[in-house]
């Protein structure tokens, strides 16, 4: 690539870009201000989704399986092997696998992204059931639940912060995931990342990598808070006597 | 009868490929080797010496653990960005790269290996008169060396897988052949994929044979908690 130097004459129409874009400089703030609205913002919104999909259905997925692994035993050990098998297979060749079945389209990165979901929601919905405290299902059997009333009112809320952690885990990871779809997919911040390094461009990968950090953090952030609002009486019994 | 997937053809023109050009797939296979190698070595040595003090002397496992938790957050494609403006396309800026997503699993599992040693068998041990440096080696090490290669061998798994991608930035290897759909069609991308597919699950069985084996005979039926932190992929 050309580097035209400062004081020296410029190629005529070499770009409208500022001296900093044009020089390529490690990062200029003129670009993303003027790209935010057609490239960063609607790839992390599209990032948002590809991982929103891939961990709502990894989850719906999952959590079937924990269920019926956590009510029949023998279910544990051929799902784990599976999940474990498919976690892996390398991102991009995955996704690449994939592409003479579904093509270059979401379809192919969400089949991928909910794969990788599913070994760590699986293990963390199990551990979260399975570590329910014996008397306290003593307790329950004694005031007559039947076992559906078990596993709703008692088993799942005490399984609750295991299963928002591996919620939080496998969210974190699909968002860092996904931006491996850009080889597959123009969408998402994988893109502006594959670009800017095709092209040579530090400020768009840069920026697109920031963002797609900065994504991870907060949605690990919100995860949190969502579990804090739904297990209200692990608040209680922190609190000082 | 017709095929159900219309796709599969190209796995049969894939394998040919595979077999037609099985010297460059193996030179661009030694240079992945290369580079998970010399990565995996790096990450070694940074992380186990600092993971097993660490978890000795039972401190900073706010540190341990949330590097972790970072370095999950950390996509790899952004991070072998991120040093390009620094190292340029270079050997360098991938080893770094990897590195830094290597270094996490290997350190949060020696951390949490060594630091969750039942506490009666190092005061047993320590009531036998050892020194904390025989309790370390003698009774915390061997406890906790399954773990340990656990948190290696999804370490290793995960670099052999990253280091596909680390062709966008020079980093060679069987990601060359997957990147570049204009010199080697959809056959060989596919081939390729295949060829990668097949390497990672050959580390992570000579992996899941050593961790095996360096498994103290007493605890190779039941190895309750000894769950490995999870690659962050």
């Amino acid at each position: 690539m050309t580097t035209d130097k400062p004081g020296e004459p410029v190629i005529p129409d070499f770009g409208q870009g500022s001296p900093c874009v044009r020089e390529n400089r490690a990062f200029c703030w003129d670009w993303v201000g003027d790209h935010w609205r057609d490239i960063l913002l609607p790839r992390l919104v599209e990032h948002a989704e590809l991982t929103a999909i891939a961990v709502g259905i990894g989850f719906a997925i999952a959590f079937a399986a924990a269920l019926a692994a956590y009510r029949y035993g023998w279910f544990e050990q051929p799902f784990g092997v599976f999940s474990a098998f498919v976690y892996t297979i390398p991102s991009l060749a995955l996704f690449q696998l994939l592409v003479p079945f579904t093509g270059l389209t979401w379809t192919t990165v969400e089949i991928a992204l909910v794969g990788y979901t599913l070994l760590i929601l699986f293990r963390n919905i199990v551990a979260g059931l399975r570590a329910t405290p014996p008397d306290v299902l003593e307790a329950a059997r004694g005031m007559g639940l039947t076992r559906a009333q078990t596993l709703v009112r008692v088993e799942l809320p005490l399984a609750l912060p295991a299963i928002v952690a591996g919620v939080r885990i496998a969210t974190v990871t699909t968002i860092s995931l996904a931006t491996v779809a850009a080889f597959v997919l123009p969408d998402g911040l994988g893109q502006p990342i594959l670009d800017g390094l095709r092209t040579n461009f530090n400020t768009k990968f840069i920026a697109a990598g920031a963002l797609a950090v900065a994504l991870a953090l907060v949605a690990d952030a919100s995860l949190v808070l969502v579990e804090r609002l739904v297990t209200p009486w692990s608040r209680v019994r922190r609190a000082p006597l | 009868m017709t095929l159900p997937l219309a796709g599969s053809g190209i796995f049969i023109d894939a394998i040919e490929f595979v077999i037609d050009n099985a010297g460059l797939l193996a030179d661009k296979t030694v240079e992945h080797l290369e580079l998970s190698g010399a990565t995996i070595g790096v990450a070694l040595l940074v992380a186990i010496p600092l993971g097993v003090t660490l978890g000795h002397l039972h401190r900073g496992s706010f540190v341990a653990i949330n590097v972790g938790n970072i370095g999950r957050a950390l996509p790899s494609l952004a991070l072998l960005a991120f040093g390009l403006p620094i190292f340029g396309i270079t050997f360098t800026n991938v080893l770094v790269a990897l590195t830094v997503l290597a270094v996490p699993p290997m350190l949060t599992n020696a951390y949490t290996a060594v630091a969750g040693v039942e506490p009666d068998a190092v005061e047993a041990a320590r009531g036998m008169g050892m020194s904390p440096f025989q309790v370390l080696t003698r009774v915390e090490l061997p406890l906790a060396l399954p773990l340990i290669f656990a948190g290696i061998r999804t370490s290793s798994v995960y670099v052999v897988a990253t280091a596909t991608i680390a062709a966008i930035a020079g980093g060679g290897g069987l990601g060359d052949i997957i990147v570049n759909q204009a010199s080697y069609r959809v056959a060989g991308v596919v081939g390729a994929a295949l060829c990668v597919c097949a390497l990672a699950f050959a580390v992570d069985g000579i992996f899941a044979a050593v961790q095996r084996v360096v498994t103290p005979r007493g605890l190779r039926k039941t190895v309750p908690g000894l769950e490995p932190d999870l690659a962050p992929r």
